[in-house]
Protein backbone atom coordinates (compact mmCIF):
# COMPACT_ATOMS: atom_id res chain seq x y z
CA UNK A 1 0.00 0.00 0.00
CA UNK A 2 1.43 3.31 -1.04
CA UNK A 3 -1.69 5.45 -0.77
CA UNK A 4 -1.68 8.13 1.90
CA UNK A 5 -4.19 7.46 4.62
CA UNK A 6 -5.44 9.99 7.13
CA UNK A 7 -3.77 9.43 10.48
CA UNK A 8 -6.68 7.90 12.37
CA UNK A 9 -7.42 5.46 9.55
CA UNK A 10 -3.78 4.58 9.15
CA UNK A 11 -3.61 3.82 12.85
CA UNK A 12 -6.55 1.43 12.56
CA UNK A 13 -4.96 -0.30 9.59
CA UNK A 14 -1.62 -0.67 11.35
CA UNK A 15 -3.34 -2.05 14.45
CA UNK A 16 -4.97 -4.76 12.37
CA UNK A 17 -1.86 -5.57 10.36
CA UNK A 18 0.20 -6.02 13.52
CA UNK A 19 -2.02 -8.93 14.58
CA UNK A 20 -2.42 -12.56 13.58
CA UNK A 21 -5.47 -13.49 11.53
CA UNK A 22 -7.28 -14.79 14.59
CA UNK A 23 -6.49 -11.72 16.66
CA UNK A 24 -7.78 -9.52 13.85
CA UNK A 25 -11.21 -11.07 14.29
CA UNK A 26 -11.05 -10.20 17.98
CA UNK A 27 -10.16 -6.63 17.18
CA UNK A 28 -13.03 -6.44 14.70
CA UNK A 29 -15.29 -7.70 17.46
CA UNK A 30 -14.02 -4.94 19.74
CA UNK A 31 -14.82 -2.40 17.07
CA UNK A 32 -18.30 -3.84 16.75
CA UNK A 33 -18.97 -3.24 20.43
CA UNK A 34 -17.70 0.31 20.13
CA UNK A 35 -20.12 1.46 17.44
CA UNK A 36 -21.48 4.62 19.03
CA UNK A 37 -25.14 4.95 19.89
CA UNK A 38 -26.99 7.31 17.60
CA UNK A 39 -27.63 10.84 18.80
CA UNK A 40 -31.28 11.43 19.65
CA UNK A 41 -31.96 13.38 16.48
CA UNK A 42 -31.27 10.25 14.47
CA UNK A 43 -32.37 7.55 16.86
CA UNK A 44 -35.98 8.52 16.19
CA UNK A 45 -35.53 9.02 12.44
CA UNK A 46 -34.36 5.85 10.76
CA UNK A 47 -35.80 7.27 7.52
CA UNK A 48 -32.82 9.64 7.32
CA UNK A 49 -30.46 6.71 6.81
CA UNK A 50 -29.32 4.99 3.65
CA UNK A 51 -29.26 1.21 3.59
CA UNK A 52 -25.97 -0.37 2.52
CA UNK A 53 -27.23 -3.13 0.26
CA UNK A 54 -23.77 -4.57 -0.29
CA UNK A 55 -23.83 -5.86 3.27
CA UNK A 56 -25.53 -9.12 4.07
CA UNK A 57 -27.06 -7.76 7.24
CA UNK A 58 -29.03 -4.57 7.53
CA UNK A 59 -26.76 -1.61 8.12
CA UNK A 60 -27.71 2.00 7.67
CA UNK A 61 -25.48 5.04 7.38
CA UNK A 62 -25.83 8.75 7.20
CA UNK A 63 -23.27 11.48 6.77
CA UNK A 64 -23.21 15.10 7.90
CA UNK A 65 -20.90 17.66 6.35
CA UNK A 66 -20.67 20.83 8.43
CA UNK A 67 -20.11 24.39 7.23
CA UNK A 68 -16.47 23.84 8.12
CA UNK A 69 -16.47 20.84 5.70
CA UNK A 70 -15.86 18.43 8.55
CA UNK A 71 -17.55 15.05 8.18
CA UNK A 72 -19.58 13.28 10.83
CA UNK A 73 -20.66 9.74 10.17
CA UNK A 74 -23.45 7.79 11.86
CA UNK A 75 -24.29 4.14 11.42
CA UNK A 76 -26.63 1.59 12.86
CA UNK A 77 -26.52 -2.17 12.55
CA UNK A 78 -28.09 -4.91 14.64
CA UNK A 79 -26.20 -6.67 17.41
CA UNK A 80 -26.80 -9.98 15.62
CA UNK A 81 -24.56 -8.71 12.83
CA UNK A 82 -21.26 -8.06 14.62
CA UNK A 83 -19.14 -8.24 11.47
CA UNK A 84 -21.18 -5.57 9.78
CA UNK A 85 -21.21 -3.50 12.96
CA UNK A 86 -17.45 -3.85 13.13
CA UNK A 87 -17.03 -2.60 9.57
CA UNK A 88 -19.29 0.36 10.29
CA UNK A 89 -17.46 1.13 13.50
CA UNK A 90 -14.07 1.15 11.78
CA UNK A 91 -15.33 3.67 9.27
CA UNK A 92 -17.09 5.80 11.90
CA UNK A 93 -13.94 5.95 14.02
CA UNK A 94 -11.66 6.30 11.03
CA UNK A 95 -13.53 8.97 9.11
CA UNK A 96 -15.50 11.08 11.57
CA UNK A 97 -14.10 14.51 12.11
CA UNK A 98 -12.05 14.49 8.93
CA UNK A 99 -12.20 17.14 6.26
CA UNK A 100 -14.57 16.19 3.43
CA UNK A 101 -11.85 16.13 0.80
CA UNK A 102 -9.73 13.90 3.01
CA UNK A 103 -12.61 11.43 3.20
CA UNK A 104 -13.04 11.52 -0.57
CA UNK A 105 -9.32 10.84 -1.00
CA UNK A 106 -9.38 7.64 1.06
CA UNK A 107 -8.50 4.83 -1.35
CA UNK A 108 -11.55 2.81 -2.36
CA UNK A 109 -9.65 -0.38 -1.60
CA UNK A 110 -9.02 0.58 2.02
CA UNK A 111 -11.22 -2.31 3.25
CA UNK A 112 -8.99 -4.82 1.47
CA UNK A 113 -5.86 -3.33 2.96
CA UNK A 114 -6.42 -3.98 6.65
CA UNK A 115 -5.68 -7.67 6.65
CA UNK A 116 -9.24 -8.86 7.15
CA UNK A 117 -9.81 -10.46 3.78
CA UNK A 118 -8.45 -13.78 4.92
CA UNK A 119 -10.13 -13.64 8.31
CA UNK A 120 -13.63 -12.84 7.13
CA UNK A 121 -13.45 -13.79 3.40
CA UNK A 122 -13.40 -11.54 0.35
CA UNK A 123 -17.16 -11.72 -0.10
CA UNK A 124 -17.81 -10.26 3.31
CA UNK A 125 -15.23 -7.52 2.84
CA UNK A 126 -17.28 -6.31 -0.11
CA UNK A 127 -19.86 -5.07 2.35
CA UNK A 128 -17.34 -2.65 3.81
CA UNK A 129 -16.27 -1.52 0.36
CA UNK A 130 -19.91 -0.78 -0.41
CA UNK A 131 -20.21 1.17 2.82
CA UNK A 132 -17.18 3.31 2.03
CA UNK A 133 -18.46 4.01 -1.49
CA UNK A 134 -21.82 5.14 -0.18
CA UNK A 135 -20.23 7.33 2.48
CA UNK A 136 -18.16 9.09 -0.16
CA UNK A 137 -21.17 9.59 -2.39
CA UNK A 138 -23.11 11.14 0.48
CA UNK A 139 -20.17 13.42 1.27
CA UNK A 140 -20.09 14.57 -2.35
CA UNK A 141 -23.81 15.24 -2.34
CA UNK A 142 -23.66 17.20 0.89
CA UNK A 143 -20.65 19.34 0.12
CA UNK B 1 -25.17 -43.44 17.10
CA UNK B 2 -23.33 -42.43 20.19
CA UNK B 3 -25.90 -40.13 21.78
CA UNK B 4 -29.58 -41.05 21.99
CA UNK B 5 -31.96 -39.31 19.64
CA UNK B 6 -34.38 -36.59 20.68
CA UNK B 7 -37.74 -38.30 20.91
CA UNK B 8 -39.60 -34.99 20.97
CA UNK B 9 -43.06 -35.62 19.49
CA UNK B 10 -42.68 -32.50 17.32
CA UNK B 11 -40.20 -34.46 15.21
CA UNK B 12 -41.79 -37.89 15.20
CA UNK B 13 -43.75 -37.42 11.96
CA UNK B 14 -40.64 -36.62 9.97
CA UNK B 15 -38.93 -39.23 7.84
CA UNK B 16 -35.70 -38.94 9.83
CA UNK B 17 -36.54 -37.46 13.22
CA UNK B 18 -33.08 -38.39 14.45
CA UNK B 19 -31.74 -35.47 12.39
CA UNK B 20 -33.29 -32.84 14.65
CA UNK B 21 -32.81 -31.92 18.27
CA UNK B 22 -34.59 -29.36 20.41
CA UNK B 23 -33.19 -26.93 22.94
CA UNK B 24 -34.79 -28.85 25.79
CA UNK B 25 -32.98 -31.97 24.62
CA UNK B 26 -29.65 -30.28 24.04
CA UNK B 27 -29.22 -28.08 27.10
CA UNK B 28 -29.06 -30.87 29.70
CA UNK B 29 -26.77 -32.90 27.43
CA UNK B 30 -24.11 -30.24 26.90
CA UNK B 31 -20.76 -31.72 27.75
CA UNK B 32 -21.86 -35.31 27.12
CA UNK B 33 -18.92 -37.37 25.84
CA UNK B 34 -19.39 -38.18 22.17
CA UNK B 35 -21.45 -35.04 21.52
CA UNK B 36 -19.99 -31.93 19.89
CA UNK B 37 -22.05 -28.82 19.21
CA UNK B 38 -20.99 -26.78 16.18
CA UNK B 39 -22.03 -23.22 15.42
CA UNK B 40 -22.06 -22.17 11.78
CA UNK B 41 -23.23 -18.66 10.92
CA UNK B 42 -23.51 -16.21 8.14
CA UNK B 43 -21.84 -13.62 10.37
CA UNK B 44 -18.30 -14.78 11.04
CA UNK B 45 -18.15 -12.97 14.40
CA UNK B 46 -21.46 -13.98 15.88
CA UNK B 47 -19.98 -16.99 17.66
CA UNK B 48 -17.55 -14.70 19.47
CA UNK B 49 -20.37 -12.54 20.82
CA UNK B 50 -21.79 -15.55 22.65
CA UNK B 51 -22.41 -19.20 21.84
CA UNK B 52 -23.79 -22.36 23.36
CA UNK B 53 -21.39 -23.45 26.12
CA UNK B 54 -18.80 -25.83 24.75
CA UNK B 55 -19.78 -25.26 21.12
CA UNK B 56 -17.03 -25.00 18.51
CA UNK B 57 -17.17 -22.76 15.46
CA UNK B 58 -16.97 -23.80 11.82
CA UNK B 59 -17.18 -21.05 9.24
CA UNK B 60 -18.42 -21.83 5.74
CA UNK B 61 -16.10 -19.33 4.03
CA UNK B 62 -12.92 -19.77 5.93
CA UNK B 63 -13.17 -23.42 7.00
CA UNK B 64 -15.31 -25.40 4.53
CA UNK B 65 -14.49 -23.73 1.22
CA UNK B 66 -11.21 -24.38 -0.49
CA UNK B 67 -9.27 -21.13 -0.22
CA UNK B 68 -8.31 -21.13 -3.91
CA UNK B 69 -10.57 -23.26 -6.05
CA UNK B 70 -14.34 -22.84 -5.94
CA UNK B 71 -14.92 -26.15 -4.26
CA UNK B 72 -15.11 -27.68 -0.82
CA UNK B 73 -12.03 -28.69 1.11
CA UNK B 74 -10.64 -32.15 0.50
CA UNK B 75 -10.56 -35.17 2.77
CA UNK B 76 -7.25 -34.25 4.40
CA UNK B 77 -8.35 -30.70 5.20
CA UNK B 78 -11.71 -31.93 6.50
CA UNK B 79 -9.99 -34.47 8.73
CA UNK B 80 -7.68 -31.80 10.11
CA UNK B 81 -10.57 -29.39 10.67
CA UNK B 82 -12.81 -31.85 12.45
CA UNK B 83 -9.98 -33.33 14.47
CA UNK B 84 -9.08 -29.83 15.68
CA UNK B 85 -12.69 -29.36 16.81
CA UNK B 86 -12.66 -32.51 18.91
CA UNK B 87 -14.84 -34.44 16.46
CA UNK B 88 -14.14 -38.10 15.73
CA UNK B 89 -15.83 -40.16 13.06
CA UNK B 90 -18.26 -41.50 15.70
CA UNK B 91 -19.11 -38.19 17.28
CA UNK B 92 -22.71 -37.01 17.35
CA UNK B 93 -22.56 -33.52 15.87
CA UNK B 94 -25.33 -30.99 16.47
CA UNK B 95 -25.10 -27.90 14.28
CA UNK B 96 -26.92 -24.63 14.80
CA UNK B 97 -26.62 -21.08 13.54
CA UNK B 98 -28.14 -17.77 12.59
CA UNK B 99 -30.63 -17.00 9.82
CA UNK B 100 -32.87 -20.01 10.37
CA UNK B 101 -29.94 -22.40 10.22
CA UNK B 102 -29.02 -21.62 6.58
CA UNK B 103 -25.35 -22.03 7.20
CA UNK B 104 -25.90 -24.76 9.74
CA UNK B 105 -27.76 -26.73 7.08
CA UNK B 106 -25.00 -25.96 4.63
CA UNK B 107 -22.38 -27.26 7.04
CA UNK B 108 -24.50 -30.34 7.68
CA UNK B 109 -24.66 -30.96 3.94
CA UNK B 110 -20.88 -30.63 3.63
CA UNK B 111 -20.43 -33.06 6.56
CA UNK B 112 -22.67 -35.42 4.60
CA UNK B 113 -20.43 -35.14 1.53
CA UNK B 114 -17.78 -36.72 3.72
CA UNK B 115 -20.19 -39.33 5.00
CA UNK B 116 -20.19 -38.19 8.62
CA UNK B 117 -22.94 -40.44 9.94
CA UNK B 118 -24.51 -38.69 12.90
CA UNK B 119 -24.99 -35.03 12.22
CA UNK B 120 -28.11 -33.18 13.37
CA UNK B 121 -29.59 -29.70 13.40
CA UNK B 122 -30.76 -27.78 16.44
CA UNK B 123 -34.29 -26.92 15.35
CA UNK B 124 -34.77 -23.16 15.34
CA UNK B 125 -31.06 -22.37 15.54
CA UNK B 126 -29.69 -19.45 17.50
CA UNK B 127 -32.91 -17.46 17.44
CA UNK B 128 -34.95 -20.11 19.23
CA UNK B 129 -32.19 -20.93 21.71
CA UNK B 130 -32.11 -17.25 22.62
CA UNK B 131 -35.88 -16.89 22.68
CA UNK B 132 -36.02 -19.74 25.16
CA UNK B 133 -33.54 -17.95 27.40
CA UNK B 134 -30.95 -20.71 27.20
CA UNK B 135 -27.32 -20.05 28.14
CA UNK B 136 -24.54 -18.57 26.07
CA UNK B 137 -20.88 -18.13 26.89
CA UNK B 138 -18.13 -16.03 25.37
CA UNK B 139 -15.40 -18.42 26.46
CA UNK B 140 -13.21 -19.32 23.52
CA UNK B 141 -13.36 -22.85 22.25
CA UNK B 142 -11.05 -25.33 23.85
CA UNK B 143 -11.52 -28.60 22.01
CA UNK B 144 -8.80 -31.16 22.42
CA UNK B 145 -7.48 -32.26 19.06
CA UNK B 146 -8.52 -35.80 18.19
CA UNK B 147 -8.03 -38.07 15.21
CA UNK B 148 -10.48 -37.84 12.37
CA UNK B 149 -9.79 -40.18 9.47
CA UNK B 150 -9.07 -38.87 5.99
CA UNK B 151 -12.22 -39.72 4.05
CA UNK B 152 -12.56 -38.57 0.47
CA UNK B 153 -15.67 -36.63 -0.38
CA UNK B 154 -18.37 -38.51 -2.18
CA UNK B 155 -20.17 -35.81 -4.12
CA UNK B 156 -22.31 -37.77 -6.54
CA UNK B 157 -25.25 -38.80 -4.31
CA UNK B 158 -26.11 -35.36 -2.97
CA UNK B 159 -24.21 -32.80 -5.03
CA UNK B 160 -25.01 -31.78 -8.59
CA UNK B 161 -22.54 -30.10 -10.93
CA UNK B 162 -23.58 -27.93 -13.84
CA UNK B 163 -23.34 -30.79 -16.33
CA UNK B 164 -25.48 -32.96 -14.06
CA UNK B 165 -28.13 -30.25 -14.08
CA UNK B 166 -28.00 -29.99 -17.87
CA UNK B 167 -28.60 -33.74 -18.05
CA UNK B 168 -31.36 -33.38 -15.48
CA UNK B 169 -33.43 -30.78 -17.40
CA UNK B 170 -37.01 -31.96 -17.62
CA UNK B 171 -36.92 -33.55 -14.16
CA UNK B 172 -37.91 -31.77 -10.95
CA UNK B 173 -35.85 -28.72 -10.06
CA UNK B 174 -36.54 -26.55 -7.05
CA UNK B 175 -35.36 -22.96 -7.16
CA UNK B 176 -35.38 -21.82 -3.55
CA UNK B 177 -34.56 -18.17 -4.21
CA UNK B 178 -36.91 -15.23 -3.83
CA UNK B 179 -39.60 -14.67 -6.48
CA UNK B 180 -37.71 -11.58 -7.73
CA UNK B 181 -34.61 -13.61 -8.42
CA UNK B 182 -36.63 -16.40 -10.01
CA UNK B 183 -38.48 -14.19 -12.46
CA UNK B 184 -35.29 -12.44 -13.48
CA UNK B 185 -36.01 -9.05 -11.97
CA UNK B 186 -32.77 -9.26 -10.03
CA UNK B 187 -29.74 -11.51 -9.66
CA UNK B 188 -29.27 -11.21 -5.92
CA UNK B 189 -31.43 -11.89 -2.92
CA UNK B 190 -33.25 -8.77 -1.81
CA UNK B 191 -30.94 -6.89 0.52
CA UNK B 192 -27.98 -9.13 -0.31
CA UNK B 193 -24.75 -8.22 -2.01
CA UNK B 194 -24.08 -8.68 -5.68
CA UNK B 195 -22.38 -12.01 -6.07
CA UNK B 196 -22.00 -11.85 -9.77
CA UNK B 197 -24.28 -13.45 -12.33
CA UNK B 198 -24.48 -12.08 -15.85
CA UNK B 199 -28.04 -13.17 -16.54
CA UNK B 200 -31.13 -13.11 -14.36
CA UNK B 201 -33.84 -15.75 -14.36
CA UNK B 202 -34.04 -19.44 -13.51
CA UNK B 203 -33.14 -22.87 -14.79
CA UNK B 204 -35.85 -23.98 -17.23
CA UNK B 205 -38.45 -26.18 -15.60
CA UNK B 206 -37.59 -25.12 -12.05
CA UNK B 207 -40.39 -24.58 -9.57
CA UNK B 208 -39.94 -21.57 -7.32
CA UNK B 209 -40.31 -22.61 -3.71
CA UNK B 210 -38.50 -20.03 -1.56
CA UNK B 211 -36.64 -21.82 1.24
CA UNK B 212 -38.52 -19.85 3.89
CA UNK B 213 -41.73 -21.73 3.09
CA UNK B 214 -40.33 -24.58 5.17
CA UNK B 215 -39.92 -22.44 8.27
CA UNK B 216 -42.41 -21.44 10.96
CA UNK B 217 -42.45 -18.01 12.58
CA UNK B 218 -40.27 -19.14 15.46
CA UNK B 219 -37.55 -20.38 13.10
CA UNK B 220 -38.30 -24.09 13.53
CA UNK B 221 -39.25 -26.35 10.66
CA UNK B 222 -42.95 -26.49 9.89
CA UNK B 223 -44.86 -29.67 10.73
CA UNK B 224 -44.98 -32.47 8.19
CA UNK B 225 -48.49 -31.69 6.92
CA UNK B 226 -47.49 -28.12 6.09
CA UNK B 227 -44.30 -29.26 4.38
CA UNK B 228 -46.24 -31.77 2.33
CA UNK B 229 -48.62 -29.01 1.27
CA UNK B 230 -45.69 -26.92 0.07
CA UNK B 231 -43.54 -29.52 -1.63
CA UNK B 232 -45.86 -32.38 -2.64
CA UNK B 233 -49.12 -30.61 -3.37
CA UNK B 234 -47.61 -27.22 -4.19
CA UNK B 235 -44.51 -28.13 -6.18
CA UNK B 236 -45.78 -31.53 -7.32
CA UNK B 237 -42.86 -33.57 -5.99
CA UNK B 238 -43.51 -37.30 -5.80
CA UNK B 239 -41.74 -40.15 -4.09
CA UNK B 240 -39.09 -41.58 -6.34
CA UNK B 241 -38.40 -38.25 -8.05
CA UNK B 242 -34.83 -37.21 -8.75
CA UNK B 243 -34.73 -33.67 -7.45
CA UNK B 244 -32.14 -30.94 -7.74
CA UNK B 245 -32.36 -27.86 -5.52
CA UNK B 246 -30.41 -24.68 -6.11
CA UNK B 247 -30.24 -21.06 -5.02
CA UNK B 248 -27.49 -18.52 -5.50
CA UNK B 249 -24.45 -20.17 -3.97
CA UNK B 250 -25.96 -23.31 -2.49
CA UNK B 251 -26.59 -22.31 1.10
CA UNK B 252 -30.34 -21.69 1.07
CA UNK B 253 -30.77 -24.80 -1.07
CA UNK B 254 -28.85 -26.84 1.53
CA UNK B 255 -31.66 -25.88 3.87
CA UNK B 256 -34.23 -27.15 1.35
CA UNK B 257 -32.09 -30.24 0.70
CA UNK B 258 -32.32 -30.98 4.42
CA UNK B 259 -36.10 -30.56 4.38
CA UNK B 260 -36.61 -32.77 1.34
CA UNK B 261 -34.15 -35.45 2.41
CA UNK B 262 -34.46 -35.70 6.16
CA UNK B 263 -37.91 -34.35 6.94
CA UNK B 264 -39.91 -35.47 3.88
CA UNK B 265 -37.85 -38.55 3.13
CA UNK B 266 -37.12 -38.03 -0.56
CA UNK B 267 -34.17 -40.07 -1.71
CA UNK B 268 -31.92 -38.83 -4.44
CA UNK B 269 -32.10 -35.10 -3.73
CA UNK B 270 -29.04 -33.23 -4.87
CA UNK B 271 -27.93 -29.71 -4.06
CA UNK B 272 -26.51 -27.75 -7.00
CA UNK B 273 -24.04 -25.56 -5.12
CA UNK B 274 -22.82 -23.82 -8.27
CA UNK B 275 -26.36 -22.48 -8.32
CA UNK B 276 -27.27 -19.23 -9.99
CA UNK B 277 -23.84 -17.66 -9.63
CA UNK B 278 -22.59 -20.38 -11.97
CA UNK B 279 -25.63 -21.05 -14.14
CA UNK B 280 -26.45 -17.37 -14.62
CA UNK B 281 -22.97 -16.71 -15.97
CA UNK B 282 -22.25 -19.94 -17.84
CA UNK B 283 -22.03 -19.75 -21.62
CA UNK B 284 -24.71 -21.53 -23.67
CA UNK B 285 -26.89 -22.90 -20.93
CA UNK B 286 -30.63 -22.32 -21.29
CA UNK B 287 -32.45 -20.05 -18.89
CA UNK B 288 -36.06 -19.01 -18.45
CA UNK B 289 -37.46 -15.72 -17.23
CA UNK B 290 -40.83 -14.75 -15.81
CA UNK B 291 -43.10 -16.49 -13.37
CA UNK B 292 -43.55 -19.74 -15.33
CA UNK B 293 -41.05 -22.61 -15.01
CA UNK B 294 -40.64 -22.74 -18.78
CA UNK B 295 -38.82 -25.51 -20.59
CA UNK B 296 -35.44 -25.95 -22.20
CA UNK B 297 -35.34 -25.09 -25.88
Amino acid sequence: MTAELPGQLEEIRDDFLALTTKERLQLLLEFSTELPELPARYAEHPDLFERVTECQSPVFITVEVGDDHLVQLFAMAPREAPTTRGFASILVQGLSGLDAQTVLDVPDDFPSSIGLTEAVSPLRIRGMTGMLGRIKRQVREKL
Amino acid sequence: MTVEVDSNPRFSDFAHPERLVSGEWLEPRLGTPGLVVVESDEDVLLYETGHIPGAVKIDWHTDLNDPVERDYIDGAAFAALLGSKGITRDTTVVIYGDKNNWWAAYALWVFTLFGHADVRLLDGGRAKWEAEGRPYTTESESAETVDYPVVEREDAPIRAYKDDVLAHLGKPLIDVRSPEEYTGDRTTAPAYPEEGALRAGHIPGAQNVPWGKAVADDGTFKPLADLNAVYREGAGLRDGDDIVAYCRIGERSSHTWFVLTHLLGFEGVRNYDGSWTEWGSAVRVPIAIGTEPGSAR
